[in-house]
């Protein structure tokens, strides 16, 4: 990657919580590069959305502690960034879509209205041009009847369908990286492979980058290009995903895959990881999943451990991991 | 199909269903004219004890209606549906309902939702126990520690609240309110779609481990197509509220013959980097509300013929306990 479109480094999110502060989002870098398809996954609690959330500022100011780190846009850092110019940048260099397509719609606005809202926004486009516009983004996003449609309100429409006015929305001042937060998750799988095609193709026609935050390993196979494996607040693994798929370093990832319900075979039992999902507002002392890990070495559980190199574009959080793969590859 | 099922007293199926058929009256709007919903049309199987029917479609195929009308929590328009020999439709429906409600539960979706956030989880798991009435507090107690046992939970957790608990833990926790009767038949509904990944694993093995050690019989409904082949014994896969296929899990998985299920089967995203799934089929699933005539995939499906769009296939056998309903065979 040469200059990636968007870096951050070493960012930490915190909320307030009645047990105290809780750490969200633990010293999480990561680069996205222009064009790129980068996928992000994790269970529940591992921080995933918190950071997506962190890159346009979405956080309930009343609850969050100023995240500490750095997110570089275009030689800027959006953390530090006054709330004017992050305004021009959300929604219109960078734009996001929620899992939820029908809380995300205003149910009183047409979706003209809803689409226009953007464009007159960032692009100070008037009515008509908005409207006209608006139906060339449906278009684009292949609602079919996009002239009638336009003038509909959100209710009206399937969920596959609000999901598609919730990217024309996105796609509409043409930003340079989409941020996709479960898109498909509330979806049915049929309309769930719609969607996907749809942001692929997109992509490719937008040139834009995408950051793709899933729990599911299927839609990354199908859509990422590279993937970071979040768990507990911290990146776990970060890799190519075909070579995440073929050789999962991290124990926890290799876990996560062997746990999956499979498609195309028969197994009389899964394999389960052991135990449950940490409580956030637990502080876990060394490696958070030594807890669960099969392999853990007393190490783990003393010692935080770092993101380590463990191989071209890969990293790992697990020393005795790489370490064991480091002596394969000199043997 | 009965022909091609076996008939020995002990495989003979625990619940049948025939033509089963439920219709909701709605109003469309304020002042709308009433319209009629057919949220389950004409469905029939079976399941044998010490088995698991996997029900499976998308989002109104009426596969949630089907587990509520099996456990007599609605009652059917038409059709038959008999419960260890007993008819729970018709006009003697209610009696002959009352004779088996203890053989049957209901495991929910949403562990958080179906425990009440002011009982004890021991008070929760012994619900069933205080509305059936007769028994002793010691044997009461005896009952719920066994059951957390049963679940894997420590016995101390009685004493605590629901919120305390993780999801996975909330659902073995639902889990074991639905065994505290000794039921012979369960219907699981979604019980590990709202689990995360590593949770789901633990509960579906929970279920299986429960059905071998009990000889509990299941339906369990689920959208999730993998989730149900690690459980299920034999699947229906329901379409807008028809059923368009029922086979063995391993015939259904390795040769599915319904377009739908093909599509359907297509359209998973599989954790495999070099898979290349197919164009994504078109179209939506179509109202219920006002069917057209024919074969309610019709509109979307690749192999369409002229027959498919005036005339309803029937479910029809195609040996080995494969049943498709769809002109192509």
């Amino acid at each position: 990657m040469a200059v990636p479109l968007l870096e951050v480094d070493d960012l930490t999110v915190r909320f307030r919580t009645d047990a105290g502060w809780m750490t969200a989002v633990d010293r999480v870098s990561l680069a996205v590069g222009e064009g790129e398809a980068l996928g992000i996954v994790g269970e529940s609690g591992s921080g995933k959305s918190v950071t997506a959330l962190s890159i346009l500022r979405l956080h309930a100011a009343a609850t969050t502690r100023m995240p500490t780190g750095k997110i570089l846009y275009g030689g800027k850092d959006l953390l530090t960034l006054p709330t004017r110019e992050m305004r021009q940048i959300r929604g219109g260099e960078i734009a996001m879509i929620f899992q939820d397509p029908m809380s995300s719609l205003n149910p009183v606005l047409t979706i003209a209205d809803q689409i226009g809202e953007s464009l007159r926004l960032h692009q100070g486009v008037d009515h008509v041009t908005a409207r006209k516009r608006a139906i060339e983004l449906l278009d684009l996003v292949r609602i079919p009847d996009a002239a009638r449609r336009v003038d509909e309100y959100p209710h009206r429409l399937s969920g596959g369908m609000r999901q598609r006015v919730m990217i024309a929305i996105a796609i509409a001042c043409r930003p340079k990286l989409l941020i996709a937060d479960e898109p498909t998750t509330a979806l049915d799988v049929t309309i769930q492979a719609q969607i996907l095609d749809l942001l692929r193709d997109l992509q490719r026609e937008l040139g834009m980058s995408v950051i793709l935050i899933t729990h599911d390993m299927g839609v990354i196979a199908e859509f990422a290009r590279r993937v970071m494996v979040m768990y507990a607040g911290r990146v776990v693994e970060t890799a190519p995903v075909g070579q995440m798929f073929r050789r999962p370093v991290h124990p926890y990832t290799e876990g996560l895959l062997t746990a999956i319900p499979k498609l195309d075979v028969d197994v009389r039992r899964l394999p389960t990881i052991a135990g449950s999902i940490p409580d956030p507002t637990v502080v876990i002392p060394g490696c958070r999943y030594s807890p669960r890990c099969p392999q853990v070495q007393e190490s783990c559980r003393r010692d935080s451990p770092a993101l380590l190199p463990a191989g071209p574009e890969r990293e790992a959080r697990c020393p005795p991991r790489v370490a064991a793969m480091a002596k394969e590859t000199v043997a | 199909m009965s022909a091609a099922l076996k008939t020995d007293a002990a495989d003979a199926p625990i619940i049948r269903v025939r033509d089963l058929v439920k219709e909701f009256n709605v109003t469309r709007g304020r002042g709308g004219p009433p319209a009629i919903l057919r949220a389950v049309n004409h469905i029939s199987f079976d399941i044998r004890p010490g088995t698991t029917l996997g029900l499976v479609g998308e989002s109104g195929s009426g596969k949630s209606t089907t587990g509520r009308l099996l456990v007599g929590l609605i009652p059917a328009t038409s059709g038959e549906i008999s419960l260890f020999g007993e008819t729970i439709t018709g006009a003697d429906g209610e009696a002959a309902l009352a004779k088996v409600r203890s053989k049957l539960q209901f495991v929910f979706q949403d562990p958080h939702g179906s425990l009440n956030p002011r009982m004890r989880v021991g008070d929760c798991i012994a619900e069933p126990i205080d509305i059936a009435g007769g028994w002793s507090r010691k044997d009461r107690a005896d009952r719920v520690s066994e059951l957390l046992e049963t679940v894997g939970l420590p016995r101390a957790v009685a004493e605590r609240f629901p919120h305390e608990f993780s999801g996975g833990q909330r659902q073995r926790i639902g889990i074991a309110r639905a065994l505290a009767l000794r039921p012979d038949f369960v219907v699981c509904d979604e019980p590990v779609s709202a689990l995360d990944v590593s949770m789901q694993a633990q509960i579906i093995n929970l279920l299986l481990d429960l059905q071998e050690r009990l000889g509990l019989s299941y339906l369990f409904i689920a959208h999730d197509l993998a989730v149900v082949r690690s459980i299920a014994t034999d699947v229906v896969v329901m379409y807008a509220g028809a059923l368009v296929e029922q086979a063995p899990k391993r015939v259904l998985y390795s040769a599915p013959k319904h377009p739908y299920t093909q599509a359907l089967l297509d359209a998973v995203p599989r954790p495999d980097p070099d898979r290349v799934r197919s164009a994504a089929l078109g179209g939506e699933v179509p109202s219920i509300l006002n069917p057209l005539p024919g074969c309610a995939f019709a509109a979307r499906c690749p192999h369409v013929m002229d027959v498919c769009r005036q005339d309803r296939p029937a479910p029809r056998p195609t040996g080995e306990g494969h049943v498709v309903a769809c002109h192509l065979y």
